[in-house]
């Protein structure tokens, strides 16, 4: 209240050196000098921030970051709030580095089992009506890495959420005459592996899109800029960006990307899973979880979850390792194949505990333990791996990765 | 790459179709705002084609599309055995995968252990033309999209023979290379998960 009235008797910000001097040797001067616990929301008040700029930037107090590998980069889960992935932030994963494309020469063909083969510029495909969505990406070698000292990002950073801008990909199918005779469709990108997937022809008539941009800017280089084919609720390697080419077949192409990788070796030793689009329901704490130190009292467990097969109806969140289950709140809207923010107050006694949370979705699929995927896919499963994983507090109040070895 | 031959028919604009449009254009005809006939609402129906881009010539596609497809559809003319392969080898690809073609910082592409220990060409691939259609499109890694056709089957014939699924002497071509039946062909079944209860 005495500050408040200080700054209001001094000109603020046109002090003459006069008027400092006489200042400092008053009752203003004397706050200034010894600055006690809260001072700073008065010290701000006392010269004028920055002025408007052309783009703004985070507090430099506030640096989430990515953890970039040779071959990918992860979201900072741990740093994030709501659903929505800041574009700066949203994983990348490529197989040829991230191509610098200039929009104006940017051209996508589609072709193949079509009546009009034809080339759209980004213009073209920007002048068909336009549909928005709400969804996740997550690639299917969304695993961890590193042991109890593990950032939620280290553990399942692959996943990111958008609100994605495009044209649906069945509005271009019905522009070029796609034959009925048509059952796949070959995606090519125009990055240096030129990355191919065949996709079946009921996702590009059920909510396939071309997508130009990320939470109505235009997409990131390292999301596909300038276009990229969006299948909600499929492996984001499916997703393929850059885009430069659709052939339309009648049959799968069978490509690198489809048989050598992104498959999955079940329990007979022998048979691989291919085409495994879907991602199913997974979830993961993101707060309290390493790095942080906790007190006793009470604690809103937090999270996100996400399934591939459309909405999450409910998770339950553990604090005794998996003895007893409790249902957590959704925070609405509950979009379908997207991230949804769960929440559940935990008071914590101080003894060592356990937290884990798992996701049901609209199909009635459970997410698993690691034990039960194992049991259904056998010791080698590689890909699409969405097992309960749990953080544990130890008597000091340290968070630490639990494990995914949690009985069934 | 797909013949683009006869049999082609445009999805079919059914009875029903039309009657969904007609009715759309009535409906639409309500939500028109005061500029009405100017333009239309974006909730209307839409036109057959909006006749955006521009047709795709023949040139135009043949440049791009470059797949190949188990059948061999989509194979270039040349050839190559082993023993050409073996020379591109070592210059273009023996610094990343090793000189046998496994021990390197890259991938292995040999290896035949049937217990799939390391996935390799040998053990995992189900088609030889996947082979061609990989090391054309993004090999080798610093400078992918140069190598001759001639050169990409010779690559072909030294992975395939050095993983024993070809002769040594054998040639490479259109027509060889999809009749080569590689070891994984019948590995593999498609997906079955589908939701529920039950963890597949
Ligand atoms: C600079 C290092 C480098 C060079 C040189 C290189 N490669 Fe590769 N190769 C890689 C990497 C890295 C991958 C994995 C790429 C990925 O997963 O996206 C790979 C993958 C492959 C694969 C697929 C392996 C699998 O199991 O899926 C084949 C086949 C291959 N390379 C062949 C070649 C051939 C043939 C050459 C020479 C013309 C070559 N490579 C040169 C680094 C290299």
């Amino acid at each position: 209240m005495t500050a408040r009235s200080d700054r209001r008797t001094t000109s603020r910000g046109q002090l003459t050196r006069r008027e400092l001097l006489a200042g400092t040797a008053g009752a203003i001067g004397a706050a200034a000098v010894a600055p006690v616990a809260g001072q700073q929301a008065i010290e701000t008040t006392r010269r004028p921030g920055r002025g408007p700029s052309e783009i703004d930037q985070r507090s430099s107090f506030v640096t989430p970051r990515r953890d970039p590998s040779a071959t990918s980069s992860r979201t900072p889960l741990q740093d994030l709030r709501g659903t929505i992935t800041p574009a700066d932030l949203h994983f990348e994963r490529h197989h040829g580095g991230v191509p610098e494309i200039d929009p104006a020469r940017y051209e996508l063909v589609i072709h193949g089992l079509v009546e009009r083969p034809r080339v759209f510029s980004l213009a073209d495909l920007k002048r068909f009506p336009s549909t928005s969505r709400i969804c996740f990406l997550e690639c299917s070698g969304n695993l961890r890495r590193g042991g109890p000292e593990t950032l939620p990002q280290m553990v399942c950073g692959l996943t990111s959420q958008t609100e994605w801008t495009g044209v649906m990909l069945s509005t271009l199918f019905d522009e070029v005459g796609a034959s009925p005779n048509a059952t796949w469709f070959l995606a090519e990108g125009q990055d240096a592996a030129v990355l191919t997937r065949s996709i079946p022809m009921e996702k590009a008539f059920d909510d396939a899109m071309i997508v130009y941009a990320q939470n109505g800017d235009a997409l990131m280089p390292g999301n596909g800029y300038p276009a990229r084919l969006l299948l909600p609720g499929f492996e984001g390697n499916s997703s393929v960006k850059w885009l430069r080419r659709i052939e339309l077949a009648d049959r799968p192409f069978m490509t690198r990307e489809e048989t050598s990788k992104y498959t999955d070796p079940l329990g007979d030793g022998n048979t691989m899973r291919q085409f495994s689009f879907v991602m199913d329901a997974r979830s993961i704490i993101t707060d309290p979880a390493y790095p942080r130190v906790i007190e006793p009292g009470w604690h809103e467990i937090r999270g996100l979850a996400w399934s591939g097969r459309g909405r999450i109806t409910r998770v339950d969140i553990s604090t005794d390792g998996g003895a007893s289950w409790h249902a957590a709140d959704l925070q609405a809207p509950v979009l379908p194949k997207a991230h949804v923010r769960f929440r559940y107050l935990w008071n914590w006694t101080g003894g060592p505990g356990e937290i884990m949370s798992r996701a049901t979705d609209e199909t009635g699929y459970v997410q698993p333990t690691w034990d039960a995927l194992r049991e259904a896919r056998g010791p080698r499963t590689r890909y699409h791996q969405n097992p309960i994983t749990s953080w544990t507090v130890g008597d000091d109040g340290r968070v630490l990765f639990g494990a995914e070895r949690v009985q069934s | 790459m797909i013949g683009t031959g006869a049999g082609v028919r445009g999805r079919a604009v059914t009875a029903a179709t039309i009657a969904i449009a007609v009715l759309g254009l009535s409906v639409a005809g309500g939500r028109l705002s005061a500029a009405a006939g100017q333009q239309r609402a974006s909730s209307g129906p839409l036109p057959e084609t909006f006749g955006f881009g521009r047709p795709a010539t023949p040139a135009a596609i043949a440049e791009l599309d470059i797949d190949v497809m188990p059948d061999g559809t989509g194979l270039p003319p040349g050839s190559g055995t082993a023993a050409d392969g073996a020379q591109t080898w070592g210059r273009a690809c023996r610094g990343c995968h090793g000189p046998e073609g496994e021990g390197g910082t890259a991938a292995p592409v040999v290896g035949r252990d049937p217990s799939g220990r390391p996935l390799t060409v040998g053990n995992l691939w189900p088609y030889a033309t996947t082979l061609y259609d990989y090391i054309n499109r993004a090999m080798p890694r610093p400078t992918p999209g140069m190598l001759t056709p001639d050169q990409v089957y010779s690559l072909v014939a030294w992975i395939l023979a050095k993983n024993e699924i070809i002769a040594e002497d054998a040639v490479m071509n259109a027509e060889t290379l999809p009749a080569v039946v590689m070891p994984a062909r019948d590995r593999f079944v498609p997906d079955d998960r589908r939701g529920g209860p039950e963890v597949r």
